[in-house]
C-alpha cells in the first residue's frame, strides 16, 4: 500500500460518518473549456450499505484538538492519525474527477492548532482547483467553528455548498458529549452564511458577473439516538433551520456505536435505521408536501411510529377529512394521500381533465392502491366501510412486505 | 393488416409515419426492417427514409406538443422496445387528431405508455452518466466500453462534452458497435473494431498511462473505506447498482477479496 492509499483510507474512513452527499442545487458551468460542471447532481456509485457516493468525502487530517465524544476522531481516541497535503486532495479530485468517478469534493477537517488554521487549509484547496486547475465540479467545505468571517466569505466565493454540522439536537446533549464546542460558535456562523448568501443573490440580480456565493448554500447535520431527544425536538429544530437559516438540507446521522463511553450507546447497539428513515420520511414532508411539522408530531405524540411511514400516520390521525372523490380532491390533499407521491399527483390531476379515473387507470399510473384506498374513491357510489384508524393500520401492514418487518417486533404497541 | 418495413432509424420511422397519411394505408403496423424477418402476412409496403417527409412529421409535431412531450417521444424510439414504433405511430395519430393538448392524458394507454417507457430511457441515461468510468491510455484518451440496455449514447453526448471539455474522451457502446469521440472541438460518432479485450488486465497495462492502475486502486480503496458495515444493506446496494453494470465499474472488478 502506498502512502497516499494508506493516507486515503485512515482519512475517507474519519469522514464517512458525515451524512451529506448531496452534489446538487449548484449551476456552475464549464468556463472556458475548463475541467467540469456542477448541476443536477449524480451518484456515482453505491456502497454496500445502500448509502451512494457522490462527492470524494474526505478529511484533510483526523488529529483533532477536541474530544467529542460520539467523534471517532476525538483526541482521547487511540487510532491512526493522518493528514493530507493540499497538492494531494487536489490531485486525487483531479484524477478521480476525469475518470468519471465523482461530482467533486466534500472536504472537512480536524481541527488543529485552531479554527482559522484549519479553515485556511480548507480553502486553500478549494481555491487552488478553481484558480489552478480551472475546476467547476462541484465542492463542499465544511466550516470549522470558530473561523474568522474574511475565511468564510472566501470558502463562499470557492464552494457550492458550505455546511456547519450541529452535531447534536439540543444544547443539553452538545454540553454532555461535546463540552469544548458551544452552540452559539454554530449557529452565529450559519446567520452570517445566510446574510452573505442572501446579499449574494440580490447582487446577482443587479450584475450578473457578480462571484458565486455559495450558489447550492447550507446544510446540517445532527446525530440522532444517541441522545435521548424525542422526535418531537429533532424535528422541530429542523423545521427552525428550514424556516430561519434558509438550509437547504438538514442530515439526520443514525448513531454508528463507536465508543465505549458510558455516555453513549454501547457498542454493538443497532444504528437506528428506520428511525433515520422515519425522520427523512417527516423532513420530505416538510419540504415538498406542504406538511407543517406540528402536523407531523406533537406532544400527544411526540416519537415518529416506527411501524409505519407520518404520512400514513398523519392520515390515520385525521380520517375525518377522507375519504374523498380522486377526480375531485385538491392537489394539496391529494400529496397527502397515502400510497400517491408526488409525481402520481401530478398526472392524476393531469390526466381527469379528459376523463374520470377509474381504479384501474391509477394501478397503472403507478399509485400504491393497497394504501390509497382506505382514503380515496373513484365512484360518488362507493363501498368503504366505516373503518377504525386501527383496523386500517392492520389491515396495510398485513398486505404489505415492509423491509422493516422484522425489526418491529420489539417494538409494537399493544393496543 | 398492412405492413410498413422502415430501415430502424428516426427519420425512417417519421417518414413511415408521413407516408400512412400520405398513402392513406389502414391499420397499420410499422416494422424495424434490420430486425423483422420470416413470414410476414399481409401488405408489404417499403418505405425509404426521406429527410423532407420526415421534417414534416417533427414539425408537425413540435407544433402540437410541449418540447418535453417531443423529446419523451424520442428517448421512447430509443429504447427499442419491440413494438415501440407502433406505440409511437398511435400516438402520434392521437395527438394529430385531437384538437386539444393531450400529451398529459394519462388516462390515455398510448399516453402512459410514452410516458413510462421514455422514464426507463431516461433512466438509463442517466445511469451511463453515473457509471462510466474512464481509463486513460498512454495517449491521453480517456476511455469507455458501455453496453447501455437502450441506446441512450445520443442522449449523453451533450452531458459529457460540457463536463469533459479539456480532455479527449471516448465513450464506445460495444452492443450496438458505435461510440461518441470527442477531439477537444467537437464530438463525432465513430465505429471502430477493438481486437483486444479492453477489460484484460494484461491488455490494460499495455495500453493504459502508467497511472491508471494506481488511481483505479486508490479509487477501489476510496469505495471501500467509506462504506460504513454496521448499516450493510446489500438489497439496497445492488438495487441502486445492479449487478448488470458492476462489469464497468473500477470499484467492483478485481477486488482484493476476488468476490466479484
Amino acid at each position: 500500500m502506498t502512502r497516499t492509499e494508506e493516507k486515503l483510507s485512515i482519512l475517507a474512513d474519519a469522514a464517512k460518518y458525515d451524512v451529506s452527499c448531496s452534489s446538487s442545487g449548484s449551476k456552475r458551468q464549464n468556463k472556458d473549456k475548463g475541467l467540469g460542471n456542477a448541476s443536477n447532481g449524480i451518484c456515482h456509485a453505491y456502497t454496500e450499505d445502500g448509502r451512494c457516493v457522490s462527492l470524494l468525502k474526505i478529511l484533510l487530517t483526523n488529529f483533532c484538538i477536541y474530544d467529542c465524544a460520539y467523534c471517532v476522531s476525538r483526541k482521547s481516541n487511540d487510532i491512526k492519525r493522518a493528514a493530507f497535503t493540499v497538492q494531494e486532495v487536489v490531485d486525487l479530485t483531479i484524477n478521480f474527477y476525469r475518470r468519471n468517478y465523482i461530482e467533486g469534493l466534500f472536504l472537512s477537517s480536524g481541527i488543529f492548532t485552531n479554527a482559522d488554521y484549519t479553515m485556511e487549509r480548507l480553502v486553500a484547496v478549494a481555491k487552488k482547483l478553481r484558480t489552478e486547475h480551472n475546476f467547476n465540479g462541484y465542492i463542499h467545505l465544511k466550516t470549522i467553528p470558530g473561523a474568522s468571517e474574511e475565511l468564510m466569505k472566501e470558502a463562499g466565493l470557492w464552494a457550492d455548498r458550505l455546511s456547519i454540522n450541529v452535531e447534536m439536537p439540543t444544547e443539553k446533549s452538545l454540553a454532555l458529549l461535546a463540552p469544548d464546542k458551544k452552540r452559539e460558535d454554530m449557529i452565529k456562523p450559519m446567520q452570517f452564511l445566510k446574510q452573505e448568501i442572501i446579499a449574494n443573490k440580490e447582487e446577482k440580480k443587479l450584475f450578473k458577473k457578480a462571484p458565486l456565493f455559495a450558489p447550492a448554500g447550507q446544510s446540517t447535520q445532527m446525530v440522532i439516538g444517541a441522545t435521548p431527544e424525542t422526535d418531537l425536538e429533532i424535528l422541530y429544530m429542523a423545521n427552525g433551520f428550514y424556516k430561519s437559516m434558509n438550509m437547504r438540507r438538514v442530515y439526520y446521522s443514525g448513531y454508528v456505536p463507536i465508543s465505549n463511553d458510558n455516555r453513549l450507546p454501547a457498542i454493538g447497539t443497532p444504528v437506528p435505521m428506520i428511525r433515520e428513515n422515519r425522520l427523512y420520511q417527516a423532513d420530505w414532508l416538510m419540504r415538498f408536501y406542504g406538511f407543517k411539522v406540528n402536523e407531523i408530531v406533537d406532544k400527544q405524540n411526540p416519537l415518529l411510529d416506527i411501524d409505519i411511514d407520518p404520512k400514513l400516520g398523519w392520515a390515520l390521525r385525521n380520517l375525518h377529512l377522507f375519504p374523498m372523490d380522486i377526480n375531485t380532491i385538491d392537489y394539496q390533499l391529494l400529496v397527502r394521500v397515502p400510497g400517491i407521491g408526488i409525481q402520481s399527483a401530478k398526472k392524476i390531476t393531469a390526466a381527469r381533465k379528459f376523463a374520470r379515473l377509474t381504479w384501474d387507470n391509477l394501478k397503472k399510473i403507478g399509485i400504491a392502491v393497497n394504501r390509497a384506498r382506505y382514503f380515496v374513491h373513484t365512484d360518488t357510489q362507493h363501498d368503504l366501510r366505516d373503518l377504525q384508524p386501527m383496523q386500517i393500520k392492520q389491515f396495510i401492514l398485513q398486505e404489505g412486505n415492509s423491509k422493516y418487518k422484522p425489526n418491529f417486533s420489539p417494538q409494537l404497541k399493544i393496543f | 393488416m398492412n405492413i410498413v418495413i422502415y430501415d430502424g432509424s428516426f427519420e425512417g420511422l417519421l417518414t413511415a409515419v408521413f407516408e400512412i397519411y400520405e398513402y392513406k394505408i389502414a391499420e397499420p403496423c410499422i416494422m424495424n426492417g434490420e430486425i423483422a424477418v420470416g413470414s410476414l402476412f399481409g401488405n408489404l409496403h417499403h418505405v425509404q427514409s426521406d429527410n423532407a417527409k420526415g421534417e414534416r412529421v417533427y414539425k408537425k409535431l413540435k407544433q402540437k406538443l410541449t418540447a418535453n412531450a417531443v423529446s419523451q417521444l424520442y428517448k421512447c424510439f430509443l429504447s427499442e422496445m419491440r413494438d415501440i414504433e407502433n406505440v409511437i405511430y398511435r400516438y402520434i395519430a392521437y395527438v394529430l387528431s385531437s384538437k386539444v393538448p393531450v400529451e398529459n392524458n394519462y388516462g390515455h394507454p398510448d399516453v402512459l405508455m410514452l410516458q413510462q417507457v421514455s422514464r426507463k430511457v431516461h433512466r438509463e441515461k442517466h445511469r451511463m452518466e453515473a457509471f462510466v468510468r474512464f481509463q486513460l491510455t498512454k495517449d491521453q484518451l480517456y476511455y469507455c466500453l458501455i453496453q447501455p440496455d437502450y441506446n441512450v449514447l445520443p442522449l449523453i453526448s451533450n452531458h459529457f462534452e460540457k463536463r469533459y471539455a479539456d480532455q479527449r474522451w471516448l465513450i464506445y457502446d460495444s452492443l450496438r458497435k458505435y461510440g461518441l469521440y470527442y477531439d477537444l472541438q467537437k464530438v463525432e460518432e465513430v465505429s471502430l473494431n477493438f481486437e483486444t479485450n479492453l477489460n484484460d488486465k494484461t491488455a490494460l497495462q499495455e495500453i493504459c498511462d502508467e497511472k491508471e492502475e494506481l488511481y483505479q486502486q486508490l479509487w477501489r480503496t476510496y469505495f471501500s473505506s467509506v462504506n460504513i458495515a454496521a448499516r450493510k444493506n446489500m438489497k439496497l446496494h445492488i438495487q441502486h447498482m445492479p449487478k448488470r453494470y458492476w462489469r464497468y465499474l473500477t470499484e467492483k472488478k478485481g477486488s482484493v477479496n476476488g468476490e466479484y
